[in-house]
């Protein structure tokens, strides 16, 4: 049995878990149009490889991945194409973002599946790649690449996170109920990538049925089934390792520092069905739940899966509902409109009644009762970083450690002011951030500004100092000439050596000329073609690179009129 | 369909800045039903004066300050500053000292510093202050407890507030006095010669801080603050009064259980030295803050020229409270193992 320990701070809000953790998991229906976005993960968004109009398969891949820190995006179901557009996505500030979307066509004809039964045998790059060409991202909420978390060869314990300590959430919970084989194959697949000695699976005390199917599953392997304590946020990542080993996870470092990686329950089922079965990420278990909601309980939905499809479908009285989250309840964000698709880190929805969670409530005034300091997770002074940020003194929230709050919203939980003081922190980092960006411009532009100034004036210099010897040699030169200066005159020389040249051009006749010019003009051709090659390479504007083909295009009519007059000339000669 | 906005969390836990303050009034009951045992009536009449003089200075504040009145007044705070004020003045106030100290504490001492959350001084201590040096024979009058001299009744105990002549109570020096003008002799002596003295330390006084410690222990199970300021406090009163309480001779400044169970020694480790707003921050912070009260109440009530010394001490460490906070900062998450190898 490992040791437990304990993390700092913490809160026990309800859980309100029952209402949604008693029945199976349900397959949602499919919807007529599937919005997918390419950027469901954290990293660079994937790149779209289907165009509009074109069918595609379900498990198809739609958008592959863009660099290391990516990961793909399949179809979810058969369909055609029907546009690549900007369209609103989850996001707290509403924002658009490119998304295929696909108009299914009710077969679900699915691509063949290439399973991977003997990953054993295969080499860590090839499962690294797999993982990430099938899509796999965290599916605990903030949707990281795995491969890349993955590919680290420093890991001595795996942690796999079965903590769900939101309230309302019962994704997980069902998941481990219900699918705990494939979870025990999915572990297993981690801990061959990583080369982790140890494993320990968390999973709070308020899940025993959970608790014992895990531990069924895993009876053969010799992996410890933790139990730990229902406390809120237990599984935030640097909480749990606290927990799990009495580490901290080092200030501005990650777990891989301490030898450790953290993966959540649902991304190791997913990676044994990406590996195993060969199956891409194209749904996900969604937690639906709230006083809105009456069939309350745990879907399986297709990614892409319009949000109000889903809540119609799920018994959603639209009239008591007044907002809507996607996520927890305690760092969920309300969502813009319902015209929003599934994404892969959708793990709840929550429509609440307007009396389920708490009102707007007016704040009032901070009077340093310091149970944010108590709450805190992050052992950070929730209080004066409110101070700060209200009055924007950003060297020192910095002191004060803003960069290390996870906003996980217990000290505005328990703040008997009301005062939003996540929002507070948010907008702080979010300035931070930005005025570090402009400064980062700012010195670039700087030092080129500086750059060029002492170039300019290096140049000058130079042309000073050719221009000072280059007076110097005339002048010496002037002292020698004017020695023979009776003997020749340089001017008339110069007049003299340039009639010779013409005479002498004169005699070698027009044809000389004519291949001169045609020579000049090819050289230019060539010059020309490379520089639009190389703007294509380097991917310069529409507007540069038509301009780049008309004077291509310009110069070879040129170079051909040319050609043809000389051909003219010398049929006219011969 | 218009969906709200709203920024997380969603939840929030049930106790409110109101409810707080209302279970803080809540607790102070027991030590007022004491205190109105022992000193009859006019304590009622100096909290239902401190009462209504700090709503009204509080009104007027707010709406000079262009604040939501019904807000910020049921937040209670105002409230609970005078009835902690009510019950340092001695009973059967007159009603200009009551509305003085009150105004002193409300207008003064917090919304000229930008009201409730920005005071760095406890207002009620500083309406007190204030009151004890302007005023120092009204404020070391204090009547006899009720086993050495019949109370006034109600009637009486409202003649006095509004300054009638007709009323004159018996008063006694405060146990805290006595010890504090002794010289010459013994602890036993002492307490042999006069009638103030009580089992442990004053008649009366024993009990009223019993009902404090109570109320304040309820609010402790409550968890509406930290253990770390009162027993702070408790524990430095404690070690200093054994230290040097040289076995009861002529010069001992008093056994520890005296120190605990006189005057404000109760009131102020559980209601005054817990306000967090004029108080350190952090647990250990708290934890200092409330043993050097506990000092300097030991200091100035033995060494120093007033008999009771809460308010004094409080004061004083609130000016220090910042500097207390600055050096007893916690580390954050990820930074406490790098300090600990070092």
């Amino acid at each position: 049995m490992t040791a437990i320990y304990s993390f700092h701070g913490g809160i026990h809000p309800e859980e309100h878990k029952t209402e949604s953790s008693s029945s199976p998991i349900q397959t949602a229906p499919l919807p007529r149009f599937l919005i997918l976005p390419v950027s469901q993960h954290i990293g660079a968004p994937a790149k779209p490889v289907v165009c509009v109009g074109q069918r595609v398969l379900k498990g198809e891949r739609i958008a592959h991945a863009d660099g290391p820190l990516s990961t793909a995006v399949h179809a979810s179901s058969s369909g055609y194409v029907t546009a690549i557009e900007p369209h609103l996505i989850a996001h707290p500030s509403g924002l658009s973002d490119t998304c295929i979307i696909i108009e299914t066509d009710g077969h679900d004809e699915a691509l063949p599946a290439s399973s991977h039964p003997n990953w054993r045998s295969y080499e860590l790059g090839e499962l690294l790649e797999l993982i990430r060409d099938q899509g796999i991202a965290g599916l605990g909420g903030a949707g990281f690449p795995s491969a890349y978390k993955l590919n680290n060869d420093n890991i001595q314990t795996l942690i796999i996170n079965g903590a769900e300590c939101e309230p309302y959430i019962t994704a997980d919970d069902r998941l481990m109920r219900e699918r705990s084989e494939l979870l025990e194959q999915g572990i297993a697949i981690l801990q061959h990538i990583t080369g982790a000695s140890e494993v320990l699976i968390a999973i709070e005390d308020n899940k025993p049925e959970a608790i014992e199917a895990v531990r069924a599953a895993c009876e053969h392997q010799d992996w410890t089934v933790v139990t730990i304590p229902t406390k809120y946020p237990s599984g935030g990542e640097k909480q749990l390792i606290e927990l799990l080993t009495g580490q901290q996870v080092p200030g501005g470092g990650i777990p891989a520092d301490l030898g450790i990686v953290c993966q959540n329950v649902a991304t190791a089922a997913a990676i044994a069905q990406a590996v195993i079965e060969g199956q891409p990420l194209i749904s996900r278990i969604t937690t639906l739940t709230g006083g809105c909601v009456a069939n309350k309980g745990n879907y399986e939905v297709r990614l892409g899966t319009p949000i109000e499809y889903l809540l119609k479908h799920s018994g959603y009285s639209l009239e008591q509902s007044q907002k809507v989250i996607m996520g927890g309840p305690l760092m969920g964000f309300t969502l813009p409109s319902l015209d929003v698709p599934v994404v892969k880190t959708t793990s709840c929805i929550l429509a609440p009644s307007k009396t389920e969670l708490a009102s707007e409530a007016c704040t009032q005034a901070c009077i340093r009762c310091g149970h944010c300091a108590e709450v805190c997770p992050a052992s950070l002074l929730p209080q004066q970083l409110y101070w700060y940020a209200k009055s924007q003194n950003h060297e020192q929230l910095k002191a004060h450690n803003l960069a290390d709050c996870i906003e996980c919203g217990a000290c505005a939980y328990v703040c008997p002011s009301a005062l939003p003081l996540v929002q507070f922190y948010r907008a702080a980092k979010a300035e931070i951030k930005e005025k570090s960006i402009e400064q980062r411009q700012a010195e670039i532009a700087k030092n080129r500004f500086e750059a060029r100034q002492a170039r300019l004036e290096r140049d000058a210099t130079e042309r000073e100092a050719t221009r000072a010897a280059r007076k110097a040699e005339a002048k010496t030169k002037a002292k020698q000439d004017s020695r023979y200066a009776d003997e020749t005159d340089p001017v008339q020389a110069a007049i003299e050596r340039a009639k010779a040249k013409k005479a002498r051009l004169q005699q070698s006749g027009e044809a000389n000329s004519v291949s001169n010019t045609l020579e000049e003009l090819k050289a230019k051709l060539e010059r020309a073609k490379f520089g639009l090659e190389h703007a294509h390479a380097s991917g310069k504007e529409e507007k540069v690179l038509t301009a780049l083909a008309a004077s291509v295009g310009r110069l070879e009519s040129l170079l051909a009129s040319e050609q043809a007059k000389q051909a003219q000339a010398q049929e006219s000669s011969e | 369909m218009m969906l709200q906005q709203v920024s997380a969390p969603h939840l929030r836990a049930g106790q409110s800045t109101e409810e707080i303050m209302l279970r803080v009034l809540l607790a102070l009951v027991p030590g007022i039903i004491a205190m109105a045992h022992f000193f009859g009536a006019g304590v009622f009449t100096n909290i239902i004066g401190a009462c209504i003089a700090a709503v009204l200075c509080e009104s007027l504040c707010l709406r000079l300050r262009d604040r939501p009145l019904l807000l910020y007044l049921k937040d209670y705070s105002a409230v609970v500053t005078a009835v902690l004020l009510a019950l340092a003045l001695p009973p059967y106030s007159p009603w200009w000292l009551i509305t003085i100290g009150t105004v002193a504490a409300i207008a003064l001492a917090k919304h000229v510093f930008g009201g409730l959350g920005s005071n760095p001084f406890n207002p009620a201590m500083v309406g007190y202050v204030v009151l004890l040096i302007s005023f120092p024979v009204q404020m070391t009058q204090w009547t006899a407890p009720s086993s050495l001299a019949a109370n006034p009744g109600v009637w009486d105990s409202v003649l006095a507030m509004i300054g009638s002549e007709a009323y004159d109570a018996v008063t006694m020096a405060t146990p805290l006095d006595l010890l504090k003008q002794n010289d010459g002799f013994m602890v036993s002596a002492l307490w042999q010669q006069y009638p103030q003295f009580g089992r442990f330390s004053g008649v009366g006084w024993e009990w009223i801080n019993l009902a404090f410690l109570a109320g304040g222990v309820w609010l402790l199970q409550q968890k509406i603050f930290t253990w770390h300021a009162p027993v702070g406090m408790l524990a430095v009163l404690g070690l200093m009064s054994a230290l040097f309480y040289d076995g009861g001779s002529s010069s001992s400044g008093g056994s520890p259980l005296f120190h605990w169970l006189s005057g404000a020694t109760m009131l102020g480790a559980f209601f005054i030295v817990t306000d967090p707003v004029s108080g350190a921050t952090s647990n250990l912070g708290r934890l200092i803050f409330g043993a050097l009260v506990g000092l300097l109440v030991y200091c100035i009530r033995v060494w120093g020229s007033y008999p009771d010394a809460v308010a004094f001490a409080v004061l004083l460490m609130n000016f220090a409270a910042p500097f207390i906070d600055y050096y007893t900062q916690p580390k954050p998450y990820g930074y406490q193992a790098r300090d600990a190898d070092k």
